[in-house]
């Protein structure tokens, strides 16, 4: 399961953020995506996840092959733990929820509702769930936030693991997380030129010449 | 899907406020009635068809905005769109879900606030019928409705506002049925385009919806 | 030339500038003599004396009302299948046109039917669809002011549109099983012996005229005014990344 982009334009709201963007992510692949605030890091996981359709270029990805982890976790706070987890594998067509409730220590937990959660368990539910949807490639927007520094590690070694398997990830993330074979894709320079309004028909240079009455 | 409907009967349950609140509502419009137009059991009788299906209407209207609002704020849309069901289906079971938990109580409840408004004998069946045909048409538009406003942080008072003449039709027909049985007249002709109304609404309306939630999770 | 050009803002905008002057003019003179002939120069119906002369407004109000809908349908769905930014700016343009259409066919429906029948208002099938109509050009409208993104508007107004247009038409058939009503036919209809008198059927038909050259003009002119707005959002935009 290969992911292939190319010549890829991300539109965030009326602008285009992203333009001429290439890059392939073959299976074992993780890919850290950087690049400053509001480059459209978050816009290119949505575009990839085919949340938002792409403003110029193709993506080749097979059908249901992606997952994708946004800013929001999907964490009912009235479900306990493993109902949280259960639905979810259930959706997508996963299977046993308890390696994930163990490889991210949320064992003891997993009869206590969500509400009554840290903010670090939570974001711990959060990740499990991509244990338990059997996707190849994941698309996870800034994963380590509230995380403390074991965490981290756990969650670098749930990924290695992904890849090593024959899945790929990419990431974007400010923290260095440490998987061998990491590739890096600044997406600065893809920037937008024209301040990535010039497809929009309101700014047609031919407004200016409208005759003066 | 089961795991959606599952999911959304548990957490409606345990948020509490759901079906309980609509109920409530719906008991008090209808004890509100007799204070506004008198005690006169004529009048009330006369009225009760109209009454009660205005009441059962207004009170689903009232948690129509937590069917996708919540889902949509804490990510879980984002999820359920991305995974490998229809976002067609999403919409259907969420609707349903809706339904089950207020449309089908606030039918279950009708005859019983049919009493207080001393609705005529024969007309208990068919409000227990027509309400049960037309509320699901009403959960499914709601639905539309909450997909369209489902990015605005005030949505409420506009989803009132978009939803409220969608629900025309299968108004008219729901009370001109009850009132027909009331009348005794049949009621098969009314009833019979207000099933036509609830299927082609479940059917088709959806696709609707689903498009509205893609242009918002955009 | 295909008339997908004029789905350019910037060509459009030259063409409404041309065309605005003409419709104008056009309109006025169209209703003057329409309306003056209607008001001055007909007899009173030996029936309704005076008040007849009302439909010179109602009947074309009422059936701008009705077609600003339709072409707001159309719009919409143009948007929806080709993206053309000046389609979905014309819907939003002609909405507040068409509730005041309805708006006039209202008044001058109450104004009317209170000598006629006695009051101001019946929940008459016709009058009730009118009513209707009215709120679903609300709702379509308070979409359009709720959503900041006019992209993500236009498409929402517009599925709104389609499905509101089938629930509209819906009510229509509801409202006449619901009460058989008092308001007579259609004024206007090819079968000629329906129709109203030819003394009147003259200067309606000016009035109609007239009607639908002035929603042509102030659509042209609103969808002018709306284009020049997206296009100081788009440069007030481009001016604050700038910054």
């Amino acid at each position: 399961m290969e992911l292939r982009v190319h010549d890829l334009a991300c539109r965030r709201g009326e602008v285009t953020v992203i333009e001429g963007l290439n890059f392939r992510l073959a299976p074992g692949d993780c890919l850290v995506l950087r690049g400053p605030n509001g480059s459209g890091k978050t816009t290119l996981l949505r575009t990839l996840a085919g949340l938002a359709p792409p403003a110029a270029g193709r993506i080749e990805l097979d059908e249901d092959a992606i997952l994708y982890a946004g800013h929001a976790d999907g964490i009912k706070a009235q479900l306990t733990v493993a109902e949280n987890l259960a639905f979810w594998a259930r959706v997508y067509g996963g299977a046993d929820i308890a390696p994930a409730l163990a490889a991210f220590r949320l064992g003891d937990l997993r009869d206590r509702q969500a509400q009554h959660l840290s903010a670090g368990q939570k974001r711990r539910l959060g990740l499990a769930r991509l244990k338990v949807c059997p996707r190849p490639v994941w698309a996870l927007d800034e994963p380590t936030v509230s995380l403390d520094r074991e965490t981290v590690a756990t969650f670098a070694d749930v990924v290695a693991d992904h890849c090593t398997a024959g899945g790929s990830a990419i990431i974007a993330t400010h923290v260095d997380l440490g998987i061998a074979g990491t590739r890096l894709l600044d997406i600065a320079p893809f920037r937008a030129r024209e301040d990535g309004d010039a497809g929009s028909p309101f700014l047609d240079a031919a407004f200016d010449a409208e005759p003066a009455r | 899907m089961m795991a959606l409907l599952r999911r959304d009967l548990t957490l409606a349950l345990r948020s509490g406020g759901g079906f309980g609140l609509s109920l409530a509502f719906f008991l008090i419009v209808v004890t509100l009635v007799p204070f506004g137009v008198g005690p006169q059991t004529a009048t009330l009788a006369g009225i009760a068809p109209g009454i009660l299906w205005l009441g059962a209407l207004l009170a689903c209207l009232l948690s129509l905005d937590r069917i996708f609002q919540l889902d949509f704020e804490d990510g879980s849309l984002d999820l359920l769109a991305t995974a490998p069901l229809p976002l067609e289906g999403v919409v259907a079971v969420k609707a349903l879900a809706h339904w089950l938990v207020t449309g089908l109580p606030l039918t279950l409840a009708a005859p019983v606030l049919g009493l207080l408004l001393n609705l005529p004998d024969g007309a208990y069946s068919w409000l227990l019928l027509s309400l049960a045909t037309g509320t699901p048409a009403l959960s499914f538009l709601g639905a539309f409705g909450a997909a369209l406003t489902v990015g605005l942080k005030r949505g409420g008072l506009l989803l009132s506002l978009l939803v409220l003449p969608l629900y025309i039709p299968t108004l008219i027909f729901g009370a001109e049925a009850v009132r027909r049985a009331a009348d005794g007249l049949s009621p098969a002709t009314p009833a019979m385009i207000l099933a036509a109304i609830t299927a082609a609404t479940v059917a088709l309306i959806p696709y609707a919806a689903a498009a509205a939630l893609r242009i918002n999770l955009k | 030339m295909s008339i997908w050009e004029y789905a350019n803002p910037v060509r459009f905008i030259r063409t409404a500038d041309r065309v605005l002057p003409w419709a104008a003019a056009l309109t006025a003179a169209a209703l003057l003599v329409g309306l003056i002939w209607g008001f001055f120069f007909t007899p009173d119906d030996y029936r309704q004396g005076s008040t007849v002369k009302i439909i010179f407004l109602h009947v074309p109000a009422a059936m701008m009302a009705i077609n600003a809908w339709a072409m707001m349908l159309v719009t919409s769905i143009i948007w929806l299948v080709r993206r053309h930014h000046v389609s979905a700016l014309a819907a939003k343009a002609a909405a507040p046109i068409g509730i005041t259409m309805t708006l006039i066919a209202l008044y001058t429906g109450a104004v009317w039917g209170q000598p006629m029948w006695g009051t101001w208002w019946e929940w008459d099938p016709r009058l009730t669809a009118f009513l209707i109509l009215f709120i679903f050009y609300l709702g379509y409208m308070a979409l359009w002011a709720a959503i900041e993104n006019p992209d993500t508007a236009a498409d929402l107004t517009s599925v709104l549109c389609i499905v509101g247009s089938v629930f509209a038409l819906l009510s229509r058939y509801a409202v006449n099983f619901w009460n058989q009503g008092l308001h007579q036919g259609a004024s206007l209809s090819l079968d000629a012996e329906e129709n109203v008198h030819d003394v009147f059927y003259y200067p309606l038909l000016f009035c109609i005229a007239g009607f639908i050259l002035l929603f042509v003009t102030l659509v042209l002119l609103r969808t002018r005014t709306e284009i020049r707005a997206r296009r100081i959002a788009a440069l007030l935009a481009r001016e604050a990344r700038a910054a």
